[in-house]
């Protein structure tokens, strides 16, 4: 299986613990107390009056402090989450961080409240590129409830991922642009490129061009072509800028642009000589080549320049 | 209180010891919020902040402006940028609706990475 099966299967897999218990009448291994409160205020530097005294309260945001597992770990969790996260781990996704926590309060936790709730897995997301690394995020849903009343609900979110190596640092391992996959479909174009020499083809039958390069026609279906040579005008027909997720050998942020040439097809290229963020649609660009290292050469689009 | 009011800013210093007292009062022994080594091993440069410990010091934000008085209703927050020690976060606040007693504000805690958390808070105020 390549890569993108088996993260099909695996989210196949996955999706189907979506609804299913994470936790059933967990019982929370401290009835709510002042100690707890105290050092949780200590740490905080949260001086506020209604959690001291005689009359304290909880401090609400400890809402998922009394449903935690500590040091011994969570017990009275359902085996579906169990297998959620074993699913996870065997595939390499071994790490976890929490990205999302939405808490409501109904009603204030007072020391002496024995805490009970219960845990729904509500979503588990495709397969997702992060900083991090590769990943899933896995939403849950909790009541939690002090005696028989509901206190609070807490959605969590968190991120199960396979940690990323890092990069190299040393400047000779400095990461390099993704090599182009070239073939007999496209290999022509790739020769342009060295002779810097931007090709279309054209149809050999109903003269359609077309872009990027494959083995027929799209409007006639013919196998014959030829090709023609791009003035290198264009346009900006339209573009995205990249924050999230950096990858390797790019820099966010960056604009990608969809230029449509003067010829009339459209390519997806770097619009260079132009801050990101002041890449318009209809910004007219000149094509020209630039060297990403001693074996890549890429058509690139310089903003402003008509002639 | 009314829509557009700006809280005055919260400087936290994010010292290992926030981290790690953080992580120990809301009971959340995972490594990386404590062994630099092992969060290393899974990609983090250091340790870093719990959620737990940021939902509190959003709390807490939101509850030393509004006063004795203020309860919490709602806090629905995002993590993005980690805390790591040495860094310094400060939490900014608008309140964006005030509905009777009750007010939402839009919090952003920035540090030297970015964002590391942005939410909404409903806390209720009674006169």
């Amino acid at each position: 299986m390549t890569p993108t099966e088996r993260d099909a299967t695996l989210y196949g897999r996955l999706v189907a613990y979506e609804g299913r218990a994470a936790a059933t009448a967990g019982v929370g291994k401290d009835p709510v107390n002042l100690p707890m409160i105290r050092h949780w205020c200590e740490a905080m530097g949260d001086a506020h009056p209604a959690y001291r005294g005689p009359e304290a309260v909880a401090p609400p945001t400890m809402l998922q402090a009394w449903t935690m597992g500590g040091l011994a770990g969570h017990t009275g969790r359902s085996s579906a989450y169990e297998e959620l996260f074993a699913l996870l781990d065997a595939a390499g996704y071994t790490s976890v961080v929490a990205t999302d926590c939405e808490q409501e309060y109904l009603r204030p936790l007072r020391p002496g409240d024995e805490i009970t709730f219960d845990t729904v897995i509500e979503s588990v997301s495709r397969p997702k590129t992060t900083k991090l690394g590769p990943g899933y995020f896995v939403t849950t849903r909790t009541d939690v409830r002090a005696g028989a009343e509901l206190a609070g609900t807490h959605r969590f979110r968190i991120l199960k991922y396979a940690p990323a190596s890092r990069p190299p640092k040393s400047p000779d391992q400095a990461p390099r642009r993704p090599r182009p996959v070239i073939n007999r479909d496209n290999a022509g174009f790739w020769e342009g490129v060295a002779a810097h020499r931007l090709l279309i083809q054209r149809c050999g039958d109903c003269a359609a061009l077309r872009f990027p390069w494959l083995p027929g026609c799209a409007d006639c279906g013919s196998p014959e072509w030829d090709t023609v040579e791009a003035s290198g005008a264009g346009t900006v027909f339209s573009y995205v800028v990249m924050h999230h997720p950096p990858f390797p050998a790019f820099a966010p942020p960056y604009a990608v642009g969809l230029i449509e040439l003067a010829e009339g097809v459209r390519m997806i290229s770097n619009v260079v000589g132009v801050p990101y963020d002041k890449v318009r649609i209809g910004m007219p660009v000149r094509l020209e080549f630039v060297r990403a290292d001693e074996e890549l050469e890429l058509p690139v689009f310089r903003a402003g320049g008509e002639g | 209180m009314k829509p557009g009011d700006e809280l005055p800013p919260l400087t936290i210093p994010i010292t290992r010891t926030l981290i790690v007292a953080g992580a120990v009062a809301s009971r959340d022994y995972q490594d990386v919020h404590h062994d630099a080594e092992l969060a290393r091993e899974k990609g983090s440069p250091d340790i870093f902040m719990n959620i737990l410990t940021t939902n509190g010091l959003v709390g807490r934000y939101i509850t030393d402006h509004f006063g004795p008085r203020a309860v919490l209703r709602k806090v629905a927050i995002r993590l993005g940028a980690p805390n790591h020690p040495g860094d310094t976060m400060v939490l900014t606040g608008t309140v964006t609706d005030v509905d009777g007693e009750t007010a939402r504000v839009r919090v952003v805690g920035a540090n030297g990475l970015g964002h590391h958390v942005t939410g909404t808070v409903t806390v209720e105020v009674p006169r």
